[in-house]
């Protein structure tokens, strides 16, 4: 996956409609900065899934100082349990599930390195809190638009915990993945406005 | 008496798992295709366009509506002159629900105990509720349920002297502490009456009629066409992001409760209505 030298494309600036597009991972924060809630942004490169009983572990791991199964530094992590991938296929379906059941580990993971999470719905103040700080972002994804969502994802591996079943620690490859900022990196939520 | 064998009631529920998860019932699919036309909020109409073009990929493409295929929800009325022969009726549902989810490629979202959470591996059990009914034949409604959605459900026990606004305010409030994590438009399933386990039950069972339909109580429907109204005026919208388009539909289910009790469960349901019944 190439890097452009800017990571958020300049076409955005023009029209305020215009999706601005995200290369995963990040190489560092400023490129955040200027995303403002309510922007579409539309990503590609490389995603980590994680729900409920993956982030338990990772929350875990970091809190007793081991490593994480993948570098957390300018990554972002989707909230989904995709369904099975049907042979010959990348992946089943893979939209987003509620953020706010992973608030409680959230602000650990963001310290930690990872500077995007992407789920659907309002998160606490301590996420909101924990984005100003850490200058990242929570975007989301169309809750229940599964079939569409996963057409964006062109491989997907499982790298941890795949005893977990459709909990399990996936990367993705995703193109052209569509999401909205819901909170941007100078504490701004959309679902406040 | 009419025999029916075990394994044509299991074939019958495969392929009710199947459909409800790739075909999105055209009800829905018209009060979507309807909200998106009066919507005026741009990114709700976005959002809305997103909801059609995903019924049409799930359909053609074989890709499940949404990842959480849900819990298995079953609701059988089963006639008096029908003898099930080779197994017992939930039996046959186990079966059927079984290899669904396993030919279906859908997920398996049930773990075996609250608490100790190991996944199943075959999305079972499921939720059946099994009425007796005259006839010889076996009417089966499957609902495939998100736990979002159905984690956003609340169960309140009234007095009896409650002004009914009020029955309305912890509805609307019940949306509202939802927002988006419910998957809004969402379907609203209210269950008015019972008791504290029949009154979620009515709420699930009104989750399986048409939008567009009227509950046949006056003082149902008009609650119904109240609620829908009201809800829509919320402003929460398609994802929770803004817009009039916060529930397709609103049903009420009443039953008869004792003189010191008033029940109400709400039972929320999101966009991705996967529900699909058949006769047998």
């Amino acid at each position: 996956m190439k890097n452009p030298k800017s990571q958020i494309s300049r076409e955005a600036g023009q029209n305020p409609n215009k999706a601005k597009t995200l290369y995963l991972p990040l190489q560092g924060s400023p490129e955040l900065q200027s995303l403002q809630t309510g922007d579409k942004v539309l990503l590609s490169g490389t995603l980590y899934t994680a729900r409920d009983q993956a982030h338990k572990k990772l929350a875990a791991a970091l809190v007793a100082g081991k490593k994480l199964p993948f570098n957390p530094a300018g990554q972002a992590l989707y909230y989904v349990g995709p369904t099975p991938a049907r042979p010959g296929r990348v992946i089943g379906a893979a939209g987003p599930t509620t953020a706010s059941r992973m608030d409680a580990f959230a602000p650990t993971l963001y310290d930690a390195g990872i500077k995007i999470t992407i789920g659907k719905g309002n998160r606490s103040s301590e996420v909101v809190a924990s984005c100003k700080k850490n200058g990242a972002v929570y975007l989301v994804a169309t809750g229940g638009a599964g079939a569409l969502l996963s057409t964006y994802i062109k491989s997907a591996k499982i790298v941890a915990f795949p005893e977990l079943g459709p909990e399990a620690i996936y990367r993705l490859e995703v193109k052209n993945f569509p999401a909205i900022v819901a909170i941007d990196a100078k504490g701004n939520n959309l679902f406040r406005q | 008496m009419r025999n029916i064998p075990a394994r044509h009631i299991s074939e019958a529920i495969k392929n009710l798992c199947i459909r409800a998860n790739y075909e999105l019932p055209e009800d829905v699919l018209r009060a979507l295709k309807s909200a998106h036309r009066t919507e005026t909020n741009s990114r709700a109409r976005d959002i809305l366009q997103q909801l059609i073009d995903n019924a049409r990929i799930a359909r053609t493409k074989k890709i499940p509506l949404c990842q959480d295929t849900g819990v298995a929800i079953v609701f059988v009325e089963t006639g008096h002159d029908v003898k099930i022969t080779g197994g017992t009726l939930t039996e046959a549902i186990h079966a059927g629900i079984l290899q669904g989810y396993k030919e279906g490629y859908l997920r398996k979202s049930i773990v075996h105990h609250p608490i100790l959470r190991k996944n199943t591996g075959t999305n079972l059990p499921a939720h059946i509720h099994i009425d007796h009914v005259p006839g010889n034949k076996i009417k089966i409604h499957f609902l495939a349920k998100g736990g979002g959605a159905e984690n956003c459900s609340q169960i309140k026990m009234f007095k009896p002297t409650v002004d009914p606004e009020e029955i309305q305010a912890f509805v609307i409030g019940v949306v509202k502490q939802a927002g988006a994590s419910a998957c809004p438009p969402v379907i609203v399933g209210v269950g008015i009456g019972g008791t504290f386990d029949k009154a979620p039950s009515l709420a699930k069972k009104a989750l399986f009629r048409k939008i567009g339909s009227r509950n046949k109580d006056k003082t149902a429907a008009e609650m119904e066409k109240e609620l829908l109204a009201k809800i829509n005026q919320t402003g929460i919208g398609p994802s929770g992001l803004g817009g009039k388009t916060t529930a397709l539909a609103v049903f009420v289910e009443s039953f008869p409760c004792h003189i010191a009790s008033l029940p109400v469960a709400v039972n929320m349901e999101c966009h991705a209505h996967r529900v699909k019944e058949c006769v047998i």
